[in-house]
């Protein structure tokens, strides 16, 4: 018997040791993997239409499986700052062919295609007709109708366009009445720092997705860092009035009373006096990388 | 339980009894709960025992995509023989058990009474000390059965140890020097087959049929009639008059017998009593 | 260990004699009509199908050899009480396991390398001469004996304490969730606590990677493997399956059977 609990004590040992070493191996092999696999991207069927037919009845599962795809694929992509997104047009293409009814994935397209790099790929063009497939195969979507309006509003810089899909929207009887509102401002006055925030922020209170709640907290983040800008500006002239001279620091706003304290941007940093005397994102503030990315 | 070496034992009992269970037991097929088990003086935990242990299992059944040749040669490796010391040794197991105009043939074909004898085969192909046989009667023909027996005593003959269970009580009796029996999980008695019934005898019994005049003789009234023959019981100081009235009444006389209790009278008595205790529990409301 | 060799030749045995290898002709088939019908297609992309079919091919036959008749290995035994004259021998139960597992492995290892031989076949009547890069599919024919050689552990595993149907039904299970273990570590998580993401990781690494073992991408647009990737991949698949078959040991020597 004693033979026997030796036995059992050396296999049991055996598994232990094992799955460590198991678990060592893997990231190694995780690495190794990723190496080879974004070395150049690879989609063997390009065709929504092929992959539907090969997926027999499983089209659902499988739209399921590449959805799942298109969010890993620009889930790496983004922790890797890799701007090159050339493969999440088909991938959700493909997706949504296969499954017209995934609301999520023309959601999550028309943010991700739309925006400018580094945020996104860039393509307004492509979210516009992504979403208009949504449109046809999910006419109660009125949701798919905001995002197109975003995607004209903020990307494509067409706001007829716009306004016209807030319109279209709006129809909807479950859709909320700022949708007409915004249709009619964004026809009177085309683009400006109030709508823009305010339909940024429709899209962070009631998007589930964390995604794209992050990227709307980021543009906000731009827009309240521009309105304080002007917020400053419109000090500093006051300043200006008062003394006869153009301030040429923050701090000098403050000792004049106009501003109860250095005011900072929505990352934490002093907001500065630049050339000119006009208010200027801090040398140090992520935010300045963001704005000259988005001048280019 | 101890078995002799060198004795033929038998293991009896009812269906059910535990036969097959310890003898797997000992085969460390299933393990016990409690208790232990020696064979050949070493414990039954160590592998190397099972060298000199020959087993065949109760309804064997094999690889039914090898020849009998095939499959004994397969075990005869675990035994470390070398290549031409399995084939001799294969050859004559399967002309000792019959089977050697079937060797080639696949064991999907065999029958029940083919697969036993590749069983026995197997069993004693590495020439064991000890040879333990679960049920090896069970699928044979008579013939079979008889060519078994044969070899069970050539194995005594040969010195080995040889323990079968079974619950053919006539078989026991015929080839065991000492039996034990297990009812309803528990080992009841060891010892010769004849101390296990006692030897007293309980009679006489003659088998007569009628004479040829036709007259019934007066014995008659006190025997059980079957056909044409008259079957009586009587106590052995009664027989030669018995016998001289059916002399005189010119019966004819077909055979004149001791009634020995056997082990089946034992055995039916042990089932008897247990299923009484069993009722008798029951109806106590434990 | 004499043994456990003499039960892998006989396991061998059984599979050719069980006609398991038939499956080959159904592989030729397959892969005859992919060349011919790949022929009419664009020159650029045959490479692609018929590699990516090939390999594909090969993975999923051997995966069903080896779950179905991995299953079978151990279950088919004490069903039909083939084991109980075996274990009368001077064998260890362990070497019983160990025997069966290297049995089917080495069938999996020729059915898998005639199947390799018909891809090429298959692939030089595409595209006449075959290039040196053409050599990486061997790499990934490999890998895929890896992990084929690491469900059939698995398979033992479950055969040795549940009904064949269910030892199955894990095995395919463990498979599914092997397959796609790796995303849980890259999961962009939208609700889940700190705890419940740790927990995830854990049984991530804890689960059988079988992408590890998938280089199908890489090979069919004629790209290479790096050698270490395949050297730890050998590694992984060895330990795991010493980890899967210590436990298969544990359980089945003290398997009552009755």
């Amino acid at each position: 018997m004693k033979n026997q609990a030796m036995v059992g004590v050396a296999l049991g040992a055996m598994v232990v040791l094992g799955m460590a070493g198991v678990c060592r191996l893997q990231v190694r092999i995780d690495e190794e993997q990723r190496a080879i696999h974004l070395e150049r991207e690879e989609l063997t069927l390009r065709s929504g239409s092929t992959v539907k037919r090969l997926s027999l009845e499983y089209a659902p599962l499988m739209g399921a499986i590449y959805w799942t795809r298109a969010v890993q694929y620009f889930g790496e992509k983004h922790r890797l700052h890799d701007l090159n997104l050339e493969l999440l047009w088909p991938l959700l293409d493909i997706t949504t062919t296969l499954d017209p009814n995934l609301i999520a994935a023309y959601r999550f397209g028309s943010t991700f295609l739309s925006d400018a790099p580094p945020r996104g790929a860039g393509r307004p063009d492509l979210a516009a007709q992504l979403l208009q497939r949504g449109i046809q195969a999910n006419p109660d979507a009125w949701r798919l109708y905001q995002d197109l309006g975003n995607v004209y509003y903020f990307d494509a810089k067409d706001y007829l366009k716009a306004s016209a899909a807030f319109e279209e929207g709006s129809k909807n009887p479950k859709a909320y009445i700022w949708m007409k509102v915004m249709a009619a401002k964004i026809a009177a006055e085309g683009e400006s720092l109030e709508t823009s925030v305010f339909l940024w922020k429709q899209v962070y209170d009631t998007t589930t997705d964390n995604m794209i709640k992050d990227n709307a907290a980021s543009h906000l983040k731009m827009l309240t860092a521009e309105l304080e800008c002007l917020e400053i500006d419109r000090l500093a002239d006051e300043f200006e009035k008062q003394t006869g001279r153009r301030a040429r620091r923050i701090s000098e706003l403050v000792q004049a009373g106009l501003l109860k304290r250095t005011p900072v941007d929505p990352e934490g940093y002093p907001y500065v006096l630049g050339e000119g005397g006009k208010a200027e994102l801090n040398l140090k503030s992520p935010l300045l990388e963001q704005q000259l990315m988005n001048k280019k | 339980m101890k078995v002799e070496t060198g004795e033929v034992f038998g293991f009896l009992g009812p269906n059910g009894a535990g036969k097959s269970t310890t003898i797997k037991l000992l085969m460390r097929l299933i393990f016990p709960s409690a208790g232990t088990a020696r064979i050949l003086g070493k414990s039954i935990d160590e592998v190397s025992v099972h060298r000199e242990i020959g087993y065949l299992p109760e309804q064997p059944y094999f690889y039914d995509y090898l020849t009998a040749a095939e499959v004994l040669d397969y075990f005869a490796r675990f035994h470390g023989l070398k290549a031409n010391d399995r084939q001799e040794r294969v050859a004559r197991m399967l002309k000792k058990v019959g089977l050697e105009t079937a060797r080639k043939i696949q064991l999907r074909k065999y029958s029940k009474g083919m697969l036993q004898r590749v069983g026995l085969a197997q069993a004693i192909l590495h020439d064991p000390q000890v040879v333990v046989l679960d049920e090896p009667m069970s699928g044979l023909d008579p013939l079979g059965r008889r060519e078994l027996r044969d070899i069970i005593l050539e194995l005594k003959r040969d010195g080995k140890t040889v323990m079968f269970s079974t619950h053919i009580l006539s078989d026991a009796e015929m080839l065991c020097d000492r039996v034990g029996v297990i009812v309803g999980g528990k080992l009841r008695g060891v010892g010769t087959p004849g101390e296990m019934v006692g030897i007293q005898t309980q009679g006489m019994e003659i088998l007569f049929e009628a004479g040829a005049e036709g007259k019934t003789p007066p014995l008659a009234a006190r025997a059980t009639k079957t056909g044409e023959r008259y079957r009586v019981k009587l106590p052995e100081e009664e027989l030669y008059a018995a016998l001289d009235e059916l002399k005189l009444a010119g019966a004819r006389i077909l055979s004149v017998s001791q009634i020995k209790p056997t082990l089946e009278d034992f055995f039916m008595n042990l089932v008897e009593a247990d299923r009484a205790q069993a009722n008798a529990v029951e109806v106590s409301g434990k | 260990m004499k043994n456990v060799w003499v039960v892998a030749a006989n396991t061998f045995r059984e599979a050719v004699r069980d006609r398991v290898l038939y499956n080959l002709v159904f592989f030729a088939l397959l892969m005859m009509g992919a060349a011919i019908l790949v022929g009419q297609i664009s020159i650029d992309i045959e490479q692609t199908v018929i590699v990516s079919l090939g390999l594909t091919a090969i993975s999923v036959i051997g995966l069903f050899i080896a779950v179905f008749i991995g299953v079978g290995l151990v279950s088919k035994e004490m069903e039909k009480r083939t084991l109980y004259a075996l274990l009368a021998k001077p064998v260890e139960r362990w070497q019983f396991l160990l025997g069966k597992f290297a049995g089917l492995v080495m069938t999996l290892t020729v059915n898998t390398a005639a199947m390799a031989a018909g891809l090429y076949a298959a692939l030089w009547s595409v595209k006449h001469p075959l290039v040196s890069s053409d050599a990486y599919i061997l790499v990934a024919v490999y890998l895929i004996l890896l992990k084929l050689a690491l469900i059939v552990a698995l398979a033992m595993l479950f055969s040795c304490f549940t009904t064949p149907f269910l030892a199955i039904l894990f095995t395919a299970g463990i498979y599914v969730a092997g397959v796609y273990g790796g995303e849980l570590r890259t999961m962009q998580a939208v609700n889940l606590t700190p705890a419940t993401m740790k927990m995830f990781r854990a049984i991530s690494y804890a689960l059988p990677n079988f992408e590890n073992f998938n280089v199908m991408g890489a090979v069919a647009h004629g790209r290479g493997v790096p050698g270490a990737l395949v050297g730890h991949a050998t590694l992984y698949a060895a330990l795991y399956c010493a980890v899967v078959l210590a436990a298969a040991a544990m359980v089945f020597s003290r398997k009552n059977l009755k």
